[in-house]
C-alpha cells in the first residue's frame, strides 16, 4: 500500500458541529483509502458518523459546522485545499458523485425522470442537452430502467426503479467515485437482490470505485472488497472483506458480527448491552471502553492504531 | 379437502389444539372508483386466506411489499372489515363485533407497531402512554393502573421504572421506544400480539435484543405472535410456522425448520436466495434473481401469480389453472402445481 497509487485517502479528517448543547464530533480523525475500482463499506450504527463522513468528503455542509479539517486526497491532489466554486465544478458529481440516503424518494415530482437524470450531465460536463438526453438513456439502459421511463414522473415507478433512477443521477457524469449511503435500507429483498446485482455489474464494466455506507451486515457483504468499521465517530477497523467476514479483530466488530441473524448458520444471535457513547463528550480512551467485554485499564487512555498484516485496528489488545 | 364453495380446509389443522384465532378464506378487496364514483375494479390486496393460530404459538407471515401482508394484519386487529370470509376469535366473527365487543376484542390483541417513534404521541409521558389503554378499557383505579405500568415496564427490561415514567418518547432511544410500544401492546394482558416488522427501524446490536424480549414474553405469557416481516434470516429465531404470501395468497406454509431447508414454492426458494449472510464471496458472484416485479391486484395473472416470474413454469397449466394446496410432507402446504 506504500505508494502505490491510490484513488481516494482520507486523513486526519475531522468534522465537528456546532449545537445548542455544545461541540458534537461527527467525525473524529477518521483516516481511510480506496483504490481504483474498489469497493470500501462503511459500516456503522445510526449516529456514528458515517453520513456526516460522506458528506464530508463531498463538502455538503451544513451551516453548523465547528470544525472541518484533514485532507482528502483525490487521486493525490488536497481537495480541501480548493475554493468552493472550483470544488464544485471539478470534483463534486464530476469525479465524485452520491447517492443521498433515501434519494428515491428526494425525485422532484413535477420534472421527468429522465430530464432529472440528464440534469448533472448538463451543470457539469457542459454538454447539449440532447447529449445529456442520449446519456442518460444510456444510463437508464445500464441501471435496468426501460428507456421509455425517461418520460414519466417519479410518481409513476416504483421503489426499486426510483432507486435505480438515483443511481443513474450519480452515474450520468462518468466519475470515479460513487458513494452510495444505504441505498437500498427500504426495499424488499428481491428489489436489494437485484440492485446489488446492478451495482456490482456496473463497477465490473466501469471500473468505479464505491464507498457503501450501511448499518446492514449482510447486505454490505455482496460489494465489499474492504471494511470499515465505524463507532462513536471513529473508525475503529480497516481490513480487507474476506478477512474481516472470516474474523473480525476489534471487540466492537465481532460483537456486531455476532448481532447478525444469519440464514444459512445455526448460530444464536447475540446482543450489545448499553448504547454508544455521547459524541458531545465522548469518553477520553477508548470509546467502546463501556461495552467492551475484554477491557482492562490501558482502555482507559486512546487506543493507537494497530497494522497486523495490512489490517487496521484501533484497540489496545494488539499492541 | 376441498368444500362447494372452493374453501381450503386444513385436515392436518384439525388435530392441532384449539385455535384461538380462526382465519377462514378471509377477502379483503378496496374498490377502485374513477373521477370519484364510476367503479374501476377491486385491490384484492388480501384474497382467500385461511389459518388456525394456536394459543402459544409464534407464525411468521413473510412477503414483500404490497403482498397484503399489512392488510391482513390490519382486518386481524379489526381496523378494516373483511370483504368476505372471516375472523373468529373465542367463537366470535370479529366482523360482526359492534363498538363495545369490538374493544372487548382489541384488548386481547396487542399491537406493536413498525416504526416506534411515529408510534408514540410526542407530547405524553411514558406514564400517560401506558395508562391510556387502560383507562379506555376501564380498568380499576388510579392504583390498580399504575400496579400494572409498573409491572409491565418491568418486564419490557425497562428498570428502574422510576426513571423512565416521567420520560417523552423523544428523551428514550429507539431501542427503549421500542420496548414502550411493546409494553403499551402488553399492558392489557392480551392473547395474541401482532408485530409489524418490530425491528426493521432498528440498528442491529438492538434488533436481536428486542427480538429475544418477544420471544420471553411469548413464553412467560403464553402468547399467540403474529409476526409480519419481510426479513427471512430473523424469523427463525422467532417463529413456529412461516407463511409465505405473494400477491395476496399464501403461497407456501410450513414449520420454520421444513421451511427453510425443504422448501418448495419457486417463490420462497427466490426470497431465501436472495436473502444475503455475511459473507465476502457474495461479492463475486451475481444473485438468481426472477425478473419483473409483483404483479398488480386489480387485474392479478390468471392462474398462478407467480407465473410470469416462475422460471419452472409449466406451459398450459400454471398460466391457466390456479394451484391448490398441495401437501408434500404433514403441516407443509405449498400452492405450486410442481408438487402435483
Amino acid at each position: 500500500m506504500a505508494e502505490e497509487k491510490r484513488l481516494l485517502q482520507v486523513k486526519d479528517l475531522v468534522l465537528y458541529f456546532r449545537t445548542t448543547k455544545g461541540v458534537v464530533q461527527a467525525v473524529d480523525k477518521v483516516d481511510f483509502d480506496l483504490g481504483y475500482n474498489d469497493a470500501v463499506v462503511i459500516i456503522g450504527e445510526s449516529g456514528c458518523g458515517k453520513t456526516s463522513l460522506a458528506r464530508a468528503i463531498l463538502r455538503l455542509l451544513p451551516r453548523n459546522v465547528h470544525t472541518y479539517s484533514g485532507q482528502v486526497l483525490l487521486g493525490g491532489t488536497d481537495v480541501m485545499k480548493l475554493g468552493e466554486e472550483d470544488f464544485r465544478q471539478n470534483v463534486r458529481w464530476v469525479r465524485i458523485s452520491m447517492v443521498p440516503q433515501a434519494a428515491m424518494n428526494a425525485l422532484n415530482p413535477v420534472l421527468r425522470v429522465g430530464d432529472q437524470v440528464a440534469e448533472p450531465a448538463i451543470i457539469h460536463t457542459g454538454i447539449s442537452r440532447k447529449e445529456a438526453m442520449e446519456q442518460a438513456l444510456k444510463m437508464f439502459r445500464m441501471v435496468g430502467v426501460p428507456e421509455d421511463f425517461a418520460t414519466r414522473y417519479a410518481f409513476e415507478l416504483s421503489g426499486g426503479m426510483r432507486q435505480r433512477v438515483a443511481i443513474a443521477m450519480a452515474l450520468v457524469t462518468a466519475p470515479e467515485l460513487v458513494i452510495l449511503d444505504e441505498p437500498t435500507s427500504a426495499l424488499d429483498v428481491l428489489t436489494q437482490a437485484n440492485i446489488m446485482n446492478m451495482l456490482k455489474q456496473i463497477k465490473w464494466n466501469m471500473g468505479v470505485s464505491y464507498i457503501l455506507i450501511t448499518h446492514d451486515i449482510s447486505t454490505s457483504s455482496e460489494l465489499a472488497d474492504r471494511v470499515a468499521v465505524m463507532y462513536a465517530g471513529q473508525i475503529v477497523e480497516v481490513g480487507d472483506a474476506p478477512r474481516f467476514f472470516a474474523s473480525p479483530l476489534h471487540p466492537y466488530s465481532r460483537k456486531l458480527m455476532d448481532s447478525v441473524p444469519r440464514l444459512r448458520a445455526d448460530m444464536e444471535p447475540d446482543f450489545i448491552t448499553g448504547q454508544p457513547p455521547s459524541l458531545i463528550s465522548p469518553p477520553i480512551g477508548c470509546r467502546f471502553a463501556e461495552r467492551c467485554p475484554s477491557r482492562f485499564e490501558r482502555c482507559s487512555e486512546e487506543p493507537p492504531v494497530v497494522v497486523q498484516d495490512g489490517r487496521q485496528v484501533k484497540c489496545w489488545l494488539y499492541v | 379437502m376441498t368444500t362447494e364453495e372452493g374453501v381450503q380446509l386444513f385436515p392436518t389443522e384439525a388435530g392441532r389444539k384449539a385455535p384461538v384465532l380462526s382465519i377462514r378464506d378471509l377477502r379483503v378487496w378496496f374498490e377502485l372508483r374513477r373521477w370519484g364514483f364510476l367503479p374501476a375494479g377491486h385491490v384484492r390486496a388480501v384474497d382467500g386466506v385461511s389459518f388456525d393460530l394456536a394459543e402459544g404459538e409464534a407464525i411468521a407471515i413473510v412477503g414483500e411489499s404490497g403482498c397484503g401482508k399489512t392488510t391482513l394484519m390490519r382486518t386481524i386487529l379489526g381496523l378494516v372489515r373483511p370483504t368476505a370470509g372471516q375472523v373468529i376469535f373465542e367463537g366470535r366473527n370479529v366482523s360482526e363485533l359492534g363498538m363495545r365487543g369490538l374493544r372487548w376484542y382489541r384488548s386481547h390483541v396487542g399491537y406493536v407497531q413498525q416504526d416506534p417513534y411515529g408510534a408514540l404521541p410526542p407530547f405524553l409521558s411514558v406514564r400517560r402512554i401506558l395508562e391510556e389503554p387502560l383507562v379506555i378499557n376501564g380498568v380499576g383505579n388510579h392504583g390498580e393502573r399504575e400496579r400494572r405500568i409498573r409491572k409491565v415496564l418491568e418486564e419490557v427490561k425497562m428498570a428502574p421504572v422510576e426513571d423512565f415514567l416521567p420520560k417523552f418518547p423523544h428523551m428514550l432511544s429507539g431501542g427503549q421506544q421500542q420496548r414502550v410500544v411493546i409494553a403499551r401492546a402488553m399492558v392489557m394482558e392480551p392473547k395474541i400480539l401482532v408485530a409489524d416488522e418490530p425491528v426493521s427501524m432498528l440498528d442491529a446490536s438492538v434488533r436481536v435484543e428486542i427480538l429475544k424480549l418477544l420471544e420471553g414474553l411469548r413464553r412467560t405469557h403464553n402468547l399467540a405472535v403474529i409476526y409480519i416481516t419481510h426479513d427471512l434470516s430473523t424469523v427463525r429465531y422467532f417463529s413456529d410456522r412461516i407463511f409465505v404470501m405473494y400477491a395476496a395468497k399464501i403461497v407456501e406454509r410450513a414449520p420454520v425448520d421444513a421451511l427453510l431447508k425443504r422448501h418448495r414454492h419457486p417463490y420462497t426458494y427466490a426470497l431465501l436466495e436472495a436473502t444475503p449472510d455475511p459473507d465476502a464471496k457474495n461479492a463475486t458472484i451475481l444473485k438468481e434473481v426472477p425478473p419483473g416485479e409483483p404483479p398488480s391486484l386489480v387485474k392479478p395473472p390468471s392462474g398462478c401469480r407467480f407465473h410470469p416470474r416462475c422460471t419452472h413454469k409449466i406451459a398450459g397449466l400454471c398460466d391457466v389453472e390456479e394451484p391448490p394446496y398441495f401437501e408434500p410432507e404433514p403441516d407443509h402446504l405449498v400452492a405450486c402445481w410442481l408438487c402435483r
